[in-house]
């Protein structure tokens, strides 16, 4: 079980529950508990999603699209059946979030799913949970039992009248399928690779149904929402960025750990007064705002709101809250290396750019952080990722290329410093520390 | 749906809303390059190649996905996607070995056209590419990984296309790679099309391999010999010491009836023209020993032979056996030998369908038969008997692809669980060898219903059946050799109670359908006229012989009794096929006419060695009455074309060759002894100059295009475009005489399939091999994936 940390300035929503022992579904009772759903099966669909939409809930997985109006664009009348994913194939690196939530609260999650399914008028949910978190799969499994034997989920819950089934399923370890469209690949038995759009899984999804699928703490967000009101859960952060928000601090900090604040939380706040600062008396280089597909900000750069507009506007994404600070004693040459290994492992190979990108790109970072590395090498680089940029299949490309343009862009000294000194002047030098989070 | 605006490159388009955006590109004649997308196959968006900007889309987007809507405005060509197009080669061939120089695809290959169009010339990259070594996957399907570009064309083209699903993709990320369904090679039908539809040299054919360069090759359009669907297909013809060699055989340039489709048999299976058996001189058997003997001797003596039988005994002591293979031209001219020259209607062939019954059934209502492209168009099929997945490779893909992209219905009658009931909305299994039964219950006999009964296809489901059928328009109707004599007359009248059905009646051999339609019965005229309908060809040709001939059993049966004093056999092999005892023939001046030492030739007193389809021109007729052309790809030394042969034995048994081929409107020579060019369609194209100029037409007498001019204004249901037809596209032609009732027991279907040796198919070293490496596959259904 993960070490819970806190802060005052945190504002416990979804966290509300963690380490009260929800996992036992009368706790979660005595914690208010399937009182959402309860009041939800008593309201018009359309009026539950307008509920979300007002609430300016944004997706929480990482590209931060309105819910509400997600769930909108599910057609009221289908020939097919229609379905509720919740992605629970937490896989960007420097993310935790949804982790903990499996672990201390999965009935929130059950909940979120039921109101979503109510909403758009499905009668069967999947919770996909990432193939690595084999445990939480197992609390999971409990907590759908519990639900079921409770006669919370099957035929006419609550006594309305209306049936859904949840059943979870696990993945094999693929990052690519936290893609939406590739999870339901992989839902359906198949290779994990994502599919054409349009159309969207709105209207053509899961086995051709229509499809709402989202990230597991947006679904244990909705609860809240419901029991709470729109309005209540906007005014917690800026304008069109409701709510509050899973930050997942790591790297070079005193404290490190998952802590809920509102949207638009000040960034150097974050690291330096909730995160504790950097140990020892080292300075802070450079931090990767959500998650490793986003481009980094200099130390200069990070007096910023962390909310998904504010980001957007440096040049920068607020991704899935993975926030990851690097001192001084990094290398970046290195830390662009080890994140380019995983897009180069984890890219699923489909389409050209991204196959090919990733591996050339590890390779010549590999080489380059060596010592093995040439001039040209740099602009070469720049010339690959954003050759990749925008040109991919699905997001994993850009993912790719975003953060190695603004490594090569923001630290290019460091890489010339590479060159210089035919290999790492800071593994030269000595100073260089493995991360907590990414070794 | 409806017709939508667009804006390609400021050209206005009008073409359906839905339309994909590449192929609207294409009918505005502008090309948008790409690898990974295929006309009819799945969308991918793999390759990015097709990279366009749409105006209000801030990213580049795959033209190849992208479906037009109105007042779409599309550019195909600015700095920004030329560079992305460039990115995107670069990639490519970062891995990519750049073997261009040994590689079969050099010089046809769709990576270096990119590379020509969009300058990747220098490589960003110094670290090292990742590489994997070759592998075969079979004695014709070879890998060469480094080259993949993963286009997953190969994938879908088995999968979607063949139905066949054995490529699939293992791994993930720059580890992607094709493999093969058993481990480390291929189980599947060995179609080849995987190879076909690469787009560079990742898949390699083991006929074509490290052989040549595609521009050291003559490129030959013509007909595969093989099953009755006639594929058209592109020969690789290279010289060699024997004359010439076939290397290569596909259809990449999608004409035709058949698209890019080719089998097994069509893609490899060209090699037995080379096969160390084949016959290149006349034996003649001299002390019991066939002996090398030169054509003049030979055709000397087989022309004195029979004219010397037919003077002393009549020509009814004469037989006649035709061919399945040969043209319709030789089939023509053999029959018109027989009966003018030999004057004998002992003329009959190896039938595997029951054409006359066919004609007979349709009773002149020829434009009820379908097409080879229709069977891809209809909205519904049934298909009764047959396996056309084994022996009818094409039409199961026009059946499969009309399935599964217009979404026609098709119904199954089979006795037998058949590949294709998977494609099947409906499967009905009658009891072992009953199909005709089920024949008589949909043209209205109710008491069949029970003895159709199976456990799987009960007798409601068979009244369902019949119902489903009832209410189709358009249905085309194909029927194996199940059905035959009068059953065929009842499914022609269960037919005519549908709005619009039309009919595929089913053979086995390349030519079969010539053979019928060119009148190789003892009691048939060309056009299925019966010979006392005949006045047409008697006033072309003079008189005929009156009575009816003998059939091909009753020709053995009375051979040892003396009946028989002379058997001609043309590219047929009845020992062979038939249960036939030689001793039988033992008392008969036999001559046959073939390509190889077969069963019978081993018992021939004269042994003719004959060109085969690939080294001479012609038409051949296919299973639907498609007509095609055949051109000769080159030719063996030593041997000759039947056609040649038939009118030098003519010569030889002192008949006026004139009357037997009208070549030049005054009989004049004009050949000089150019028949190997007038072989090839020369004279003919050399004919056409000379009529549009007003002069004379002189064709040469062994030229096969004289006696196609008769065929087209004697035959009825052969009046064809002939200038569509030299285009070399397919013309219909339609069974349009009476016909006959033949007893059903004459026809001996061949039941070869994609991998058991046939007649020409023993002689392909290649085929052999795939059977070869085959065995040990248990039986059955092999073919699925």
């Amino acid at each position: 079980m993960a070490f819970l940390v806190s802060h005052p300035d945190e504002v416990k929503i979804v966290s509300q529950r963690f380490g009260l022992g929800a996992i036992s579904i009368d706790r979660y009772l005595e914690l208010n508990g399937y009182k959402a759903i309860q009041k939800t099966l008593a309201m018009e669909p359309d009026t539950i999603i307008n509920e979300i939409k007002n609430s300016g809930l944004r997706g929480r997985g990482g590209a931060g699209f309105n819910t509400g109006l997600k769930w909108s664009f599910v057609p009221k009348q289908a020939p097919k059946p229609k379905y509720v994913l919740c992605n629970g194939d937490e896989s960007e690196p420097g993310t935790c979030k949804d982790r903990l939530i499996f672990e201390h609260d999965p009935h929130a999650v059950i909940e979120g799913a039921m109101i979503a399914a109510f909403a758009v008028g499905a009668h069967t949910a999947y919770i996909y949970i990432r193939g690595e978190y084999r445990y939480l799969s197992l609390i999971m499994q409990k907590a759908l039992a519990d639900a079921y034997a409770r006669g919370f989920l099957g035929k006419n819950i609550f006594g309305s009248g209306y049936d859904l089934d949840i059943y979870w399923h696990g993945g094999a370890g693929a990052y690519e399928v936290g893609e939406e469209s590739a999870l339901m690949e992989s839902l359906e038995g198949k290779r994990g690779i994502p599919r054409i759009r349009p159309p969207f899984p709105a209207v053509v999804g899961l086995w051709g149904g229509p499809t709402v699928i989202n990230n597991a703490e947006t679904l244990a967000s909705i609860p809240h929402i419901i029991l709470g009101g729109a309005d209540w859960y906007a005014s917690l952060g800026p304008p069109k960025n409701g709510g509050t928000r899973l930050f997942c601090l790591s790297g070079h900090l005193e404290r490190p750990g998952v802590y809920e604040l509102p949207m638009g939380y000040n960034l150097k706040k974050m690291i330096f007064e909730v995160g504790g600062g950097i140990p020892g008396s080292r300075k802070l280089k450079a931090v990767v705002p959500g998650g490793s597909s986003t481009p980094c900000l200099t130390a200069d750069e990070i007096d910023v709101p962390m909310d998904f507009d504010s980001l957007m506007k440096r040049g920068s994404m607020l991704g899935s809250g993975g926030v990851i600070a690097l001192d001084e004693s990094t290398c970046i040459v290195q830390f662009a290396l080890r994140t380019m290994k995983f897009y180069q492992h984890e890219s699923c190979g489909w389409c050209i750019p991204c196959r090919e990108g990733t591996d050339w790109l590890k390779k010549t970072l590999a080489r380059f952080h060596a010592g093995g590395g040439i001039r040209k090498d740099i602009d070469n680089m720049l010339y690959l990722s954003e050759n990749m940029l925008g040109r991919t299949f699905c997001p994993l490309g850009d993912a790719a290329a975003m953060p190695t343009i603004a490594f090569v862009k923001k630290f290019r000294s460091e890489f010339e410093a590479h060159l210089e000194a035919r290999g790492c002047p800071f593994e030269k030098a000595g100073v260089v520390e493995q991360l907590p989070v990414l070794a | 749906m409806a017709d939508v605006n667009i804006t390609i490159d400021s050209k206005p388009v009008r073409a359906p809303g839905g339309t994909l955006l590449i192929e609207a590109c294409k009918k505005a004649g502008i090309e948008v390059p790409s690898f990974c997308y295929y006309p009819n196959l799945s969308l991918q968006g793999a390759c990015r190649m097709c990279l366009v900007k749409i105006e209000k889309m801030p990213k580049l987007q795959t033209a190849c996905t992208t479906m037009i809507t109105e007042g779409m405005t599309v550019t195909t060509d600015s700095p920004e996607i030329h560079q992305a197009r460039k990115g995107m080669v670069e990639l490519l061939l970062g891995n990519h070995p750049l073997d261009c120089p040994v590689c079969d695809a050099g010089g046809e290959c769709e990576l270096q056209d990119m590379t020509f169009s969009y300058g990747a010339a220098e490589s960003k990259f110094i670290d090292i590419k990742n590489h994997r070594d070759e592998q075969q996957w079979s004695p014709v399907v070879y890998f060469d990984r480094p080259r993949c570009i993963l286009c997953y064309r190969c994938v879908r083209i088995c999968g979607e296309g063949m139905d066949v699903w054995a490529l699939g993709v293992e791994n993930r990320g720059v580890n992607s790679i094709i493999a093969p369904n058993r481990q480390d090679h291929l189980e599947c039908e060995e179609c080849g099309m995987c190879i076909d539809i690469c787009p560079v040299g990742a898949l390699t054919s083991g006929a074509y391999r490290y052989k040549t360069r595609p521009w050291e090759m003559k490129h030959v359009d013509t007909t595969c010999t093989h099953c009755a669907d006639g594929c058209k297909t592109t020969l690789g013809v290279r010289r060699a010491p024997a004359g010439m060699e076939i290397v290569r055989g596909d259809n990449r340039d999608k004409s035709g009836i058949n698209g890019d489709f080719l089998c097994i048999k069509g893609r490899y299976a060209f090699d037995f023209a080379h096969h160390q058996q084949r016959i290149k001189q006349p034996l003649i058997r001299k002390n019991a020993r066939l002996t090398p003997a030169s054509w003049e001797e030979a055709l000397d003596l087989v022309g004195k032979r029979f004219a010397q039988v037919r003077d002393q005994e009549g020509g009814t002591r004469i037989g006649v056996i035709g061919s399945n293979r040969t043209t319709n031209e030789e089939n023509y001219l053999l029959q018109k030998f027989a009966r003018l020259v030999l004057k004998t209607n002992n003329v009959d062939h190896h039938r595997t369908a029951d054409f006359p019954a066919f004609a007979a059934a349709l009773a002149g209502r020829g434009d009820r038969t379908a097409t080879m492209r229709e069977v891809y168009h209809a909205s519904a099929i049934l298909l009764i008997g047959n396996d056309p997945t084994n022996r009818h490779p094409l039409l199961a893909w026009q059946i499969r692809n009309n399935v599964r992209l217009h979404r026609s219905r098709l119904y199954v009658i089979n006795s037998e669980p058949i590949k294709l009931r998977r494609q099947a909305s409906f499967f009905a299994q009658p009891p072992a060898g009953s199909e005709a039964r089920a024949v008589e219950f949909l043209a209205g006999e109710e008491g069949a219903a029970d003895a159709l009964a199976t456990s799987s296809t009960p007798a409601q489901r068979w009244r369902d059946l019949r119902e489903k059928l009832r209410s189709e328009q358009n249905l085309i109707i194909i029927f194996g050799s199940e059905i035959r004599g009068r059953d065929l007359e009842k499914l022609v009248k269960f037919g005519s109670t549908l709005a619009q059905a039309k009919f595929v009646c089913l053979s086995d051999y390349a030519n079969s359908r010539g053979a019928a339609d060119m009148g190789l019965y003892p009691d048939l005229l060309p056009g299925y006229l019966p010979l006392n309908q005949g006045t047409k060809f008697r006033d072309d040709w003079g008189e005929l012989p009156a009575a009816t001939g003998l059939d091909l059993g009753e020709m053995i049966g009375i051979a040892n009794e003396g009946g028989l004093r002379a058997l001609y056999v043309v590219g047929s092999n009845p020992l062979g096929r038939l249960p036939i005892d030689p001793f039988l023939l033992s008392k008969t001046f036999i001559v046959v006419q073939d390509m190889f030492p077969t069963e019978t030739a081993a018992i021939a007193d004269v042994v003719l060695p004959a060109a085969n389809a690939y080294e001479k021109s012609g038409t051949f007729t296919n299973t639907c009455g498609d007509l095609q052309l055949v051109r000769k790809a080159g030719e063996i030394t030593g041997t000759k074309p039947d056609f040649e042969i038939i009118v030098r034995l003519a010569s030889a048994a002192g008949f006026d060759i004139r009357k037997l081929v009208p070549f030049g409107k005054r009989g004049t020579h004009a050949d000089m002894g150019q028949s190997r060019g007038a072989q090839a369609g020369e004279a003919d194209r050399h004919a056409v100059w000379l009529e549009a100029h007003g002069l004379e037409p002189k064709l040469s007498p062994f030229d096969p295009m004289a006696i196609l001019d008769e065929i087209e204004r004697l035959v009825p249901g052969y009046e064809v475009s002939r200038s569509n037809l030299l285009a070399g596209n397919d013309q219909h032609t339609t069974v349009e005489g009476p016909g006959m009732w033949h007893d059903p027991a004459l026809i001996i279907p061949a039941r070869d399939d994609l991998f058991t040796s046939g007649t020409l198919g023993r002689y392909s070293r290649l085929l052999n091999s795939v059977i070869e490496h085959r065995q040990g596959v248990p039986a059955g259904e092999v073919v699925a994936g």
